[in-house]
């Protein structure tokens, strides 16, 4: 991370200065606010995303919601949960005709974790990045 | 086959929709059913992506839908029935031999509706063509998950918000 405060001490992340919201977490129920909380807890760096559930919208507001959101914020980056959720349809609209937005959809907590650490990347690099750790976190272990 | 579903769903291709019912009822076909979309590429292909390979999705504006729903009964694939809005599946059902049940899946808040459930908000004349869907012998009732109880269209209509849906 390339923004750490050199000569901090490592092990805590309270002397470190806060990242700003660099993409908005997006998807069903409380996945957002949970994965958002995840990641503070693992690394303190929770206000890099800021979450938003679909609960209760129809799918003219969630994408209303989440370009004002994003104009206030200044992000282009987009987490959501499932390829064939509301969110994620949401910001494909946006897509059409907003130049820069990029789109993680299937995200998991591994995914979210390394768009964080590549704060000195790109964002649209680092949410290929992250969405290729995403990929290779998931696995199967153990025998019938 | 019988159609599955007939789901009216503002959000149309969505997670209830493709996982939440797609799942349990190993559906394999969706219709979606709205004039607007049938005419748009841009809309189909931005719904198509939203639906795993193993689902076709069908698109048809509601002449072509009630001209080949008999294909829809007949095909050996489970399915769905989508639309986005009560007045579109009303005139769809009145036109062909009734589906045993209609499902209200959300339908959100905007103005001029009044909230029945978390996911349901009808307005006046929406209340009205659901109770002309019940007046001809269709079973009407709210259920965005199958995992939710079925409320049926006399209690949702008497109904205040209870905040017990997840969505």
């Amino acid at each position: 991370m390339t923004n750490s405060a050199e000569g901090a001490d490592p092990l805590s992340t309270e002397s470190l200065p806060p990242l700003p919201p660099r993409a908005i977490v997006a998807g069903h129920g409380a996945f957002p606010d949970g994965m958002v909380s995840a990641v503070q807890q693992i690394t303190g760096f929770g206000g890099v995303f800021v979450p938003m559930s679909n609960a209760g919208l129809s799918g003219e507001d969630i994408e209303s919601r989440l370009r004002v959101r994003a104009a206030e914020l200044q992000v282009k980056v987009f987490f959501t949960d499932l390829p064939g959720g509301s969110a994620t349809m949401a910001v494909r609209r946006m897509m059409r005709d907003t130049k820069g937005v990029v789109l993680v959809t299937g995200a998991n907590l591994a995914t979210l974790l390394e768009f964080v650490f590549r704060s000195d990347e790109g964002a649209g690099e680092a949410a290929r990045h992250a969405a290729e750790k995403g990929r290779t976190a998931i696995a199967v272990q153990g025998e019938d | 086959m019988p159609v599955d579903l007939y789901r009216i769903d503002d959000r149309l291709i969505h997670g209830q929709v493709v996982v939440g019912w797609g799942q349990p009822l190993n559906v394999r076909l969706i219709i979606l059913v709205d004039d607007d979309v049938a005419c748009c590429d841009w809309e189909q292909d931005l719904y198509r992506m939203g639906v795993p390979p193993e689902m076709e999705l069908k698109f048809a504006d509601v002449a072509t839908a009630i001209r080949e729903h008999s294909s829809y009964v007949s095909d050996p694939r489970h399915s769905i029935v989508l639309t986005g809005n009560v007045a579109t599946m009303r005139d769809l059902v009145t036109e062909i031999k009734p589906p045993r049940g209609v499902n209200i899946g959300g339908l959100h808040h905007r103005p001029g509706r009044r909230p029945k459930l978390r996911y349901v908000f009808l307005s006046p004349a929406e209340e009205a063509e659901l109770r002309e869907l019940m007046a001809s012998g269709v079973k009407v009732t709210a259920q965005d998950v199958p995992s939710a109880r079925a409320v049926p269209l006399d209690e949702l209509l008497r109904t205040e918000p209870s905040g017990d849906s997840k969505e």
